[in-house]
């Protein structure tokens, strides 16, 4: 019985972050992906409060909430695989905080407003905020990364691992809604950021593959679109 | 070993009345450590602020040896790392994650019900008022057998939840709707007593009778808009 238990899939980017994470340790744990429409006993019981993946069961307990779980693998497996993912100094432990705060609070619900626009208009704005805090966070690179390849500088950190989660969500939601959101005109270091973590052997390991997610997207948003249809009839 | 001057200033931009301010408060008196307070005044904000917080535009912002660290959450951990003493997060990488587990309980599953409990009226306050109770109810839960959510001492944790120790009342007294009732949540109504008047907390609660009519006031404010047509 493994030691190490994931719930959750890797289509899911809060999932994805924990999975990069464990991949970036090198710790071996099973996956146990959940039905889509369906919760199973397992996710009920170890996730009471919340319901959601990814949920990480360790030594049978669970540990909830992603930004939580990847602060929890960096403590228990501090050396393993590639090393520390929070930087070593307060201060910059911060400034990853932070930012992954920003990602969360602003950034991804701008993302999640694009795929959810119902006008050209409303899509046009929820674009440009989106492009805004990504500007925000190309500014962040630069002065955190140092001239080097990751957020994290030489290494990926913590906030390379959760923004990264969304590079292939981007991807997909640019391919399907023919729109440029990571500009590489306005934002050339991230544009570089994105192929340096996506080349990460720890990364390729865990990354879905940009079909599948396009496809995923596709699918939601037909449900999406047949459940507001079905609601004016 | 003789510091630089300004290498140890701490400086805190707040408001008298922020919750999220008084948090960070706590966690420097905790650690004994000493700062330069500046009231900000949020409908005039400061160069200063600006300058700290550009993304946010926020209190708290703590600046430490010249540099801005903003987000209570962001602060709190800070603050716990640069100064060791006292801890405020348990060591142990389990239960280290179940204290931010609950820092962020709060924010989804506590504060927004709480706030809707003062902001709405009828069902709306009725619907608030039972999910609030219920997330009161897996608190009083998780202090069985403890004096602070920290154990022995005050935590992270506590400082997190603590503005509810003095809001709740005050919520309570404005809308007329009992929230930590004694017979029903006697551990969380002991804790409320216990965070108040321990020596962190002391001395450091904004005035009720300056809190309670701002606390009125919003709860007016909403009633009105929510009576109002929705403008186009």
């Amino acid at each position: 019985m493994a030691a190490v238990k994931l719930i959750g899939s890797p289509i899911s980017p809060f999932v994805l972050r924990t999975m990069i994470a464990l991949s970036l340790k090198k710790v071996e744990y099973e996956l146990l992906p959940e039905k889509l429409g369906e919760k199973s006993e397992l996710l009920l019981k170890s996730n009471p409060v919340y319901k959601k993946i990814p949920v990480l069961i360790h030594h049978d307990r669970p540990i909830c909430e992603s930004a939580v779980i990847v602060e929890y693998i960096d403590q228990v497996w501090p050396e393993s695989g590639y090393g520390a993912i929070l930087p070593a100094d307060a201060y910059h432990r911060a400034l990853h905080r932070f930012w992954t705060f920003y990602v969360d609070d602003k950034l991804f619900p701008s993302l999640v407003a694009i795929g959810k626009a119902e006008t050209e208009e409303a899509k046009a704005e929820a674009v440009e905020q989106f492009r805004a805090g990504l500007r925000l966070l190309e500014e962040a690179f630069v002065k955190l990364s140092e001239g080097k390849a990751f957020f994290g500088g030489d290494q990926v950190g913590f906030l390379d691992v959760m923004l990264g989660c969304f590079v292939v969500w981007i991807e997909a939601m640019e391919e399907v809604l023919s729109l440029e959101l990571l500009e590489e005109a306005t934002m050339p270091a991230l544009h570089g950021w994105v192929v340096s973590f996506r080349a990460h052997e720890a990364v390729k390991e865990v990354m879905p593959e940009s079909g599948k997610v396009v496809e995923f997207f596709k699918m939601i948003r037909a449900m999406r679109m047949k459940a507001a249809a079905d609601a004016t009839n | 070993m003789a510091e630089e001057e300004g290498e140890k200033e701490v400086t805190l931009l707040g408001t008298w009345s922020s919750p999220f301010v008084l948090r960070v408060k706590w966690a420097l008196r905790i650690k004994g450590v000493e700062y330069t307070y500046v009231e900000e005044d949020l409908r005039n904000k400061s160069p200063q602020l600006l300058q700290y917080n550009p993304v946010h535009k926020k209190v708290p912002v703590l600046v430490h040896r010249g540099r801005a660290i903003a987000e209570s959450s962001v602060i709190l951990h800070y603050i716990d790392e640069a100064w060791p003493h006292h801890p405020l997060l348990p060591h142990h990488p389990y239960e280290k994650a179940m204290a931010r587990f609950w820092c962020k309980f709060e924010d989804d599953k506590l504060s927004p019900p709480l706030w809707r409990v003062l902001t709405t009226q009828a069902e709306e306050q009725r619907e608030a008022h039972a999910s609030a109770i219920e997330s009161l109810g897996l608190l009083e839960n998780e202090l069985e057998g403890k004096k602070f959510f920290g154990g022995q001492t005050i935590g992270l944790v506590d400082v997190w939840f603590g503005a509810l120790a003095y809001i709740i009342p005050i919520y309570e007294e404005i809308t007329g709707l009992k929230l930590v009732e004694q017979r029903k949540l006697p551990r969380l109504c002991r804790w409320m007593e216990e965070f108040l008047s321990s020596p962190a907390v002391e001395g450091t609660l904004p005035p009720k009778d300056m809190l309670l009519p701002r606390y009125a006031a919003m709860r007016e404010a909403f009633l009105a808009k929510a009576k109002r047509p929705e403008q186009q």
